[in-house]
């Protein structure tokens, strides 16, 4: 029954032929705005993808990620500052603080469990905010301008918007394939044991805790590598990048679009950023209207709109075939 | 069916375990020869879990010797003693609900296969963890489920599947912590042939409450109360041994637990 032409599928399809088309469009249609607005959304997404990795296959409720989009931020902005720019240096200094900060955030985190885990790497996070409010060089609480994007070898030009939504686009496809490949492997299978009954998997022998470091550690260099893409998307690094409102934004994109899914957080991210673009633009209490339909898919879709999506496709195969839905 | 002469693949010497006052292990010997089902029965509070918690590493003991096939695995943790091929099933359901029933074997084989930090080839398309758990969900007769996710089971296929799992280690011994705890009788008839089965192939301790299967499984049967074994033997001794009659009378008067 779980034939290609699934509404889950068809849905995910669209999605992706959408997102790869969107320049033609916006080309042909001299609609700027929209390449500017998905470029943000392409590079949220990936931030909701490797968040994805540990709140929905590894069952860590982190409420820090923002954190990372704030350090390869700044490492990109750090460093253009100090005349550095080419990107062979900032993006690999970008992916090292990341995994450090995630190193070691995670071994002191991942000794605690439930609520005591979501404090403490919220703590780290508005720790991490607070240093570098501090940062007077680098701009404290206003932030840091990017005069310069980073620099690869031509003819890669990331100044050039339609090239930088496209590597953009690339690097979140990659991260879900490989995320997507992670959780599949041996690996992936030790972390997701680890979330469904840590204790049995401790007793069969699974050194758990190693495993979800390491998961910990590949997430937060993933949300380093889309901190170091909104910086250069915004041309701009600030401390307000990684404040814990924006940890929580990570969350719901994740939530909403459907935890332990491949393109669940990615379908997260557009909903939530289209719908906000197009609220805002209705309404100044946009958020009025926002609050009550997350908590409509809190409730009725647990497996957010991904799941609503193989939900409605099961529906729709026992109408036609009514032996196939049970 | 058993040589006497056979070498114990399990042996127990001097075994104490004490919690506060209560003394739940007093001076305990067992020896278990390879390829015997061992029953080890006993009234409430006999002390029959902390031994199997004992055997299986969950406790250490206050003093006293465990050798498992000849080796000396006192210091050993749980985990170490199931890689030896001591596994152990579970006296409460622990298992991977939101996962499928064959995932759930496949970790368990997964356990036993080395360390996890392989990245990249799909480890539900990996036939060195899938055969094996297929096979032994074949044998625990679940094959059927195998794609179902764990939580959908009944009671007594989630036991059956705790089965499953520590046979997916290909134990040389397994431990059996009542396993037809909270089983309907054609369950428990259908967990009983499963061990008839087995039994060919393992060496298997069972700790049960269910008089009518130990009688009809085991080789012998060790009886405990308070935590001392007060006789061993095969099943027609035991029935026949005065002192167990005695230890077992307020039960047996209750339920009619002895006379099988």
């Amino acid at each position: 029954m779980s034939g290609a032409f699934t509404a889950r599928n068809v849905a995910t399809a669209a999605l992706i032929a959408g997102l790869v088309l969107l320049p033609v469009y916006s080309q042909v249609f001299g609609d700027r705005f929209i390449l500017t607005l998905f470029t943000r959304i392409v590079i949220l997404a990936l931030a909701a993808v490797s968040l994805n990795l540990i709140l929905g296959f590894g069952g860590m409720m982190s409420f820090g990620h923002a954190a990372y989009l704030g350090i390869g931020g700044y490492a990109v902005g750090m460093l253009a500052h100090e005349g550095i720019y080419s990107g062979f240096i900032q993006w690999p200094v970008a992916l090292l603080a990341s995994a450090l900060f995630a190193l070691v955030i995670g071994a002191l985190s991942l000794r605690t469990r439930g609520v005591y885990f979501i404090m403490i790497t919220l703590a780290f996070a508005q720790m991490a905010y607070y240093l570098v409010s501090g940062l007077a060089r680098y701009g404290g609480d206003d932030g840091l301008t990017i005069y310069k994007r980073s620099q690869f070898i031509e003819p890669l030009n990331l100044s050039n918007k339609v090239q930088f939504y496209y590597v953009c686009l690339a690097i979140l496809f990659g991260a879900i394939y490989l995320i997507w490949r992670l959780t599949n492997s041996r690996f992936g299978m030790a972390v997701q044991g680890a979330r469904s009954n840590e204790a049995r998997m401790r007793a069969i022998g699974f050194p758990t805790y190693r495993y979800r470091l390491v998961c910990f550690v590949i997430a937060g260099t993933l949300g380093g590598l889309a901190g170091a893409l909104l910086a250069n998307h915004a041309d701009f690094i600030s401390p307000a990048t990684m404040y814990w409102t924006r940890s929580g934004d990570l969350i719901i994109m994740v939530v909403l679009g459907g935890m332990a899914t491949p393109f669940g957080p990615l379908i997260g991210a557009v909903a939530l950023l289209v719908l906000e673009e197009v609220l805002s633009g209705i309404t100044e209490y946009w958020q009025i209207i926002l609050g009550p339909l997350l908590l409509l898919v809190v409730l009725f879709a647990r497996g957010g709109i991904d799941g609503l999506l193989s939900l409605l496709g099961a529906k729709v195969a026992t109408k036609v075939n009514p032996k196939v839905g049970s | 069916m058993i040589a006497p002469d056979r070498q114990p693949m399990l042996q127990a010497e001097g075994l104490a375990k004490r919690f506060g006052g209560i003394v739940a292990t007093d001076n305990l010997a067992l020896s278990v020869a390879a390829g015997e089902l061992h029953a080890v029965i006993g009234p409430n509070g006999a002390g029959k879990t902390t031994l199997i918690a004992q055997l299986s590493g969950q406790l250490r003991p206050d003093s006293g010797r465990i050798r498992f096939a000849g080796d000396d695995i006192i210091a050993l943790p749980p985990y170490k003693r199931s890689r030896l091929g001591l596994a152990r099933s579970f006296q409460i359901t622990s298992l991977f609900l939101d996962l499928s029933v064959l995932d759930n074997v496949a970790l368990a084989v997964q356990a036993h296969a080395g360390h996890s930090f392989h990245f990249w080839r799909n480890a539900r398309l990996d036939s060195a963890l899938r055969q094996p758990a297929r096979a032994a969900l074949e044998r625990a007769g679940l094959l059927n489920r195998a794609d179902w996710p764990a939580a959908s089971l009944s009671h007594g296929e989630h036991r059956l599947l705790e089965l499953a799992m520590a046979l997916a280690g290909k134990p040389r011994m397994l431990l059996l912590d009542e396993p037809m705890a909270g089983l309907g009788p054609e369950e428990s008839a259908r967990m009983v042939g499963m061990l008839r089965a087995l039994k060919s192939e393992l060496t298997i301790l069972l700790v049960e409450h269910d008089m009518e299967a130990v009688f009809a499984l085991a080789d012998r049967i060790t009886v405990l109360v308070y935590g001392r074994v007060i006789a061993t033997g095969r099943p027609d001794e035991i029935r026949a041994n005065a002192q167990v009659r005695e230890a077992y009378l307020g039960e047996a008067d209750k339920e009619g637990a002895v006379h099988v």
